[in-house]
C-alpha cells in the first residue's frame, strides 16, 4: 500500500472542486474532527454545482448551533439568523423576492426543538423552501444537552442517566404536515445524499431532508460509542434503504437501525401557487401579484 | 422619490387609527407584512390583507409573533419594505428578532398598538406602558427610533415618516400607538401619491467584488445589497466585521456596537421631533405623547384659567428622546409634568435630562382608560406652587 504525503502548500495550490461554492476566506471551519456537518455541506455544494442553478438567485438561511454555521461558509446570499427562526426568516426572504431559491440549513435542536412550531407550519403551508436538517441527536454547540431527537436511553449532559423522553420521528412529522418531498440519509450515503439534494433543488414546495451525522465530541463520547469512525461504521451496519416506506416506521432507537431513503415525493401546489390561483379566481383582473424580483420600489 | 401610486388611497376618509396606520404603511411603499392576530392591533393587518393583493404586496399570517418578526427581517433583505403589527404580549415575543434587525441593520417597522399590561393585562383597553420596552426590550446595546401618533391622521402621516427613517438609518422603527388612537375614528386625508415623498432603499453602486456589507465608508450607515442581486453577502446576528463575518473579539464588538449606537445618537438632532407650545416664560412644561397629549388639553386649559403659565412638549419621536431641549428648559421652569398611561416610564427620561434643575412630576395611570383631565390640572397646579 502506498502512502501519499500532502503538504499544506499542495492543499492551497489544489483547488477543491466545490471551492467556488464556499467562502474559502472563512476556512478553516469551526467543526470538530470527524463531525458530519462538513460532509453534508460538501454534498450540498456539489449538488448546487451539478444542478447548475443560478447561484446569484440562491439564498441560504441558518439558525444557531453547529449546523447553524453552514450559512456562513456557503458562497451565496447567506443569513445566520436567530435560534429556531431560520424557517420564518427564510419565509420572509422567499415571499419578499419569489424568484429566489431559498435553502434552510440547520440542526435538529434548532429546527425541531426551539423552531419546531415554524417547521410544522411551513410544511403545512408548503412554503417553497428546501429544508436540510442535520441530526446529530444532541445539542452540540452548547455542550451535549438532550435534544428532541436524542434516542431513548442515549445519554446527554442533561440526561446523564439516559434519555427517557420519546424523540421526534422527523420524516413522519414533516410528512404528516403535508411536506411533498421527504428523505433521510446518513453522512455515509454521500452519493445518494447528493442525488437527493439535486432532486430537491429541482422541486418546489417544502422539501425536507434529514441527514444523520456523527458528533464524536459529545454524542459519541457521552455514550461511549468510540469515534466518528465508529459512528460511520454504525451507519454502515445499520442503515437500511427503504424508499417509499410509511414514515410511521422510521423512528430511530439508540444504536438501532436507521431507515433511509426517499419516503415522500409528490406534487402539491406551494403557498405561492395557491396564493396565485386563489387570488386570480377571487379577484380576477384586480389581482396584482408581487413581481418575482420582489417588492422593491425604486426610481 | 415619490411613492408608488398603487398603495395610495387618495381622498378624505373616515378611518380608525389602525386602518389609517395600515393605509400609511401602504402609501409608504410597504409591500410585505407578516403578523399574528392580537387585540387591539389586528385591524391594521386586516386592512393590509384586504388591499395588498391589488398592489403587488404579500401579507402572511404567521404562526406566532416570533415568526412574524423573523419573516419581516428576512423580507426586508430583499429590499421589500416590511412591516409587522402587534400589541404587548406579541411585542414581548418579537424582542429577540428586533435585536436581530438592529444587529443586521435591517430597515423595518413594528407597530405596537399598546394595551394594558403586564402579561395578558387588558387586551381591549388602552395603555402606554411599553415605551421603555420599545427602547430597551431586546438584550444588548443598540439604538432605534420610536414614534407615537396622537390621531388617526397622524397614524397615517407618521407611518410614512417611520418607513423613511427606517431606510435612512437602517434600523427597526417602533410605531407606538395606543388602543385609543388605534380605535378612534376621525377624518383622515390621504394626499395624492405625487405629494408623498418616500426614501427608497439605498442600494450600493459598487460591484459585488468590491462591496463590503458593513463598511460605512467613514459614515455611520452602510450601503445595502439585497438578496438575489449577485453580491453573495453574509450577514449574522453575531458580532461582525465589515465583511459581515463573525469576529469574536472585544475590538470588533467595540466597532460594531459603537456604530449601531452612534448612528442614532450622533444623528439625534435630525431625528428628534416634537411639538412645542408656549414654553417661553412657562412655569410648568407638560411633556406628553399619544392619546394622553389630547386628553391633557383640557387639564392645560383648566390650569391656564387659574393663571399658571403652562408650556407643552408633545413627543412625536419618543426615541431618541429630545434630551437637548429638556436640558435647555429645565433651569428656566419650576417643573415638568408628565402624564402617561403607565406608572412612570418617559418621566424617568425627563427626570434624567432635567438633572435636578426642575422637578419631573409623573401623573400616572395604570391603564384601561385615559386620565381624568382634572388630575392633570391638579398636578400642574401643585407643580406650579
Amino acid at each position: 500500500m502506498s502512502t501519499t504525503t500532502i503538504t499544506e502548500t499542495d492543499i492551497a495550490a489544489r483547488k477543491h472542486p466545490v471551492a467556488p461554492y464556499l467562502r474559502m476566506d472563512r476556512m478553516p471551519h469551526i467543526w470538530c474532527p470527524t463531525c458530519g456537518i462538513g460532509t453534508v455541506m460538501k454534498c450540498y455544494a456539489q449538488a448546487l454545482e451539478e444542478t447548475g442553478i443560478n447561484m446569484d438567485k440562491a439564498a441560504i438561511v441558518s439558525g444557531i448551533g453547529c449546523t447553524g454555521r453552514v450559512a456562513g461558509y456557503m458562497n451565496l446570499d447567506a443569513f445566520h439568523s436567530t435560534h429556531g427562526r431560520a424557517i420564518p426568516f427564510a419565509t420572509g426572504l422567499k415571499l419578499g423576492r419569489p424568484e429566489l431559491m431559498v435553502t434552510v440549513f440547520s440542526g435538529d435542536g434548532d429546527l425541531s426543538g426551539i423552531g419546531g412550531n415554524h417547521f410544522i407550519h411551513a410544511a403545512r403551508r408548503n412554503m417553497d423552501l428546501l429544508v436540510i436538517l442535520v441530526n446529530n441527536f444532541i445539542y452540540g454547540m452548547t455542550g451535549g444537552q438532550n435534544a428532541p431527537t436524542t434516542p431513548l436511553t442515549a445519554k446527554s449532559s442533561t440526561m446523564p442517566y439516559g434519555n427517557f423522553e420519546e424523540p421526534f420521528n422527523l420524516p413522519h412529522l414533516a410528512a404528516s404536515c403535508g411536506a411533498p418531498y421527504v428523505a433521510r440519509w446518513t453522512c455515509l450515503h454521500i452519493r445518494r445524499l447528493t442525488k437527493s439534494f439535486k432532486e430537491a433543488i429541482d422541486r418546489k414546495g417544502f422539501r425536507f431532508i434529514e441527514v444523520i451525522a456523527p458528533c464524536s465530541t459529545l454524542y459519541a463520547r457521552l455514550n461511549k460509542l468510540g469515534t466518528g469512525f465508529n459512528l460511520m461504521q454504525y451507519y454502515h451496519d445499520n442503515a437500511e434503504i427503504r424508499h417509499g416506506v410509511d414514515t410511521r416506521e422510521v423512528s430511530i432507537g439508540f444504536q438501532d437501525r436507521i431507515i433511509c431513503g426517499k419516503f415522500v415525493d409528490e406534487e402539491r401546489p406551494t403557498f405561492l401557487d395557491n396564493m396565485q390561483t386563489h387570488y386570480t379566481k377571487t379577484l380576477g383582473d384586480k389581482f396584482m401579484p408581487m413581481s418575482p424580483e420582489g417588492g422593491l420600489i425604486h426610481e | 422619490m415619490k411613492t408608488d401610486p398603487a398603495g395610495v388611497l387618495t381622498g378624505a376618509h373616515y378611518l380608525d387609527g389602525d386602518f389609517a396606520c395600515g393605509e400609511g404603511a401602504m402609501a409608504a411603499g410597504c409591500r410585505f407584512t407578516a403578523g399574528y392576530p392580537i387585540t387591539p392591533s389586528t385591524e391594521v393587518v386586516e386592512r393590509i390583507g384586504r388591499r395588498f393583493p391589488m398592489m403587488g404586496g404579500t401579507f402572511i399570517q404567521m404562526e406566532d409573533e416570533l415568526a412574524s418578526m423573523a419573516a419581516v427581517v428576512g423580507a426586508s433583505w430583499t429590499g421589500t419594505k416590511s412591516l409587522t403589527v402587534t400589541s404587548g404580549p406579541g411585542f414581548s415575543l418579537m424582542m429577540e428578532n428586533i435585536g436581530l434587525g438592529a444587529m443586521m441593520e435591517t430597515p423595518l417597522v413594528v407597530v405596537n398598538v399598546q394595551r394594558g399590561g403586564p402579561s395578558t393585562g387588558l387586551p381591549t383597553m388602552t395603555g402606554q406602558a411599553d415605551m421603555m420596552q420599545a427602547r430597551w426590550g431586546s438584550h444588548g446595546d443598540y439604538e432605534l427610533i420610536a414614534l407615537s401618533p396622537q390621531s388617526p391622521q397622524e397614524a397615517f402621516d407618521l407611518m410614512i415618516d417611520a418607513f423613511n427613517l427606517a431606510e435612512i438609518y437602517r434600523v427597526p422603527v417602533m410605531f407606538m400607538m395606543d388602543e385609543c388612537v388605534g380605535h378612534m375614528t376621525e377624518k383622515v386625508v390621504i394626499p395624492p401619491a405625487d405629494e408623498i415623498d418616500i426614501v427608497p432603499r439605498k442600494l450600493t453602486d459598487k460591484p459585488p467584488g468590491e462591496f463590503l456589507p458593513y463598511s460605512s465608508d467613514g459614515g455611520l450607515v452602510p450601503e445595502f445589497a439585497r438578496a438575489g442581486d449577485g453580491y453573495r453577502f453574509h450577514t449574522t446576528g453575531l458580532t461582525h466585521d465589515e465583511r459581515g463575518y463573525p469576529v469574536m473579539s472585544a475590538d470588533c464588538q467595540e466597532q460594531n456596537v459603537r456604530r449601531l449606537v452612534d448612528k442614532i445618537k450622533k444623528n439625534a438632532d435630525k431625528i428628534v421631533r416634537f411639538e412645542e407650545e408656549d414654553t417661553d416664560g412657562a412655569d410648568v412644561v407638560l411633556v406628553t405623547y399619544g392619546i394622553t397629549a389630547r386628553v391633557a388639553r383640557m387639564g392645560i386649559d383648566f390650569a391656564r384659567k387659574k393663571g399658571v403659565k403652562v408650556g407643552v412638549i408633545r413627543l412625536i419621536v419618543c426615541w431618541p428622546f429630545p434630551e437637548k431641549r429638556i436640558r435647555e428648559l429645565a433651569p428656566k421652569i419650576k417643573a415638568f409634568v408628565v402624564p402617561e398611561i403607565n406608572l412612570g416610564q418617559m418621566v424617568l427620561e425627563v427626570e434624567r435630562c432635567a438633572g435636578g434643575q426642575a422637578a419631573a412630576v409623573l401623573v400616572g395611570h395604570a391603564g384601561g382608560g385615559v386620565h381624568d383631565p382634572k388630575d392633570i390640572c391638579d398636578a400642574i397646579l401643585r407643580a406650579a406652587k
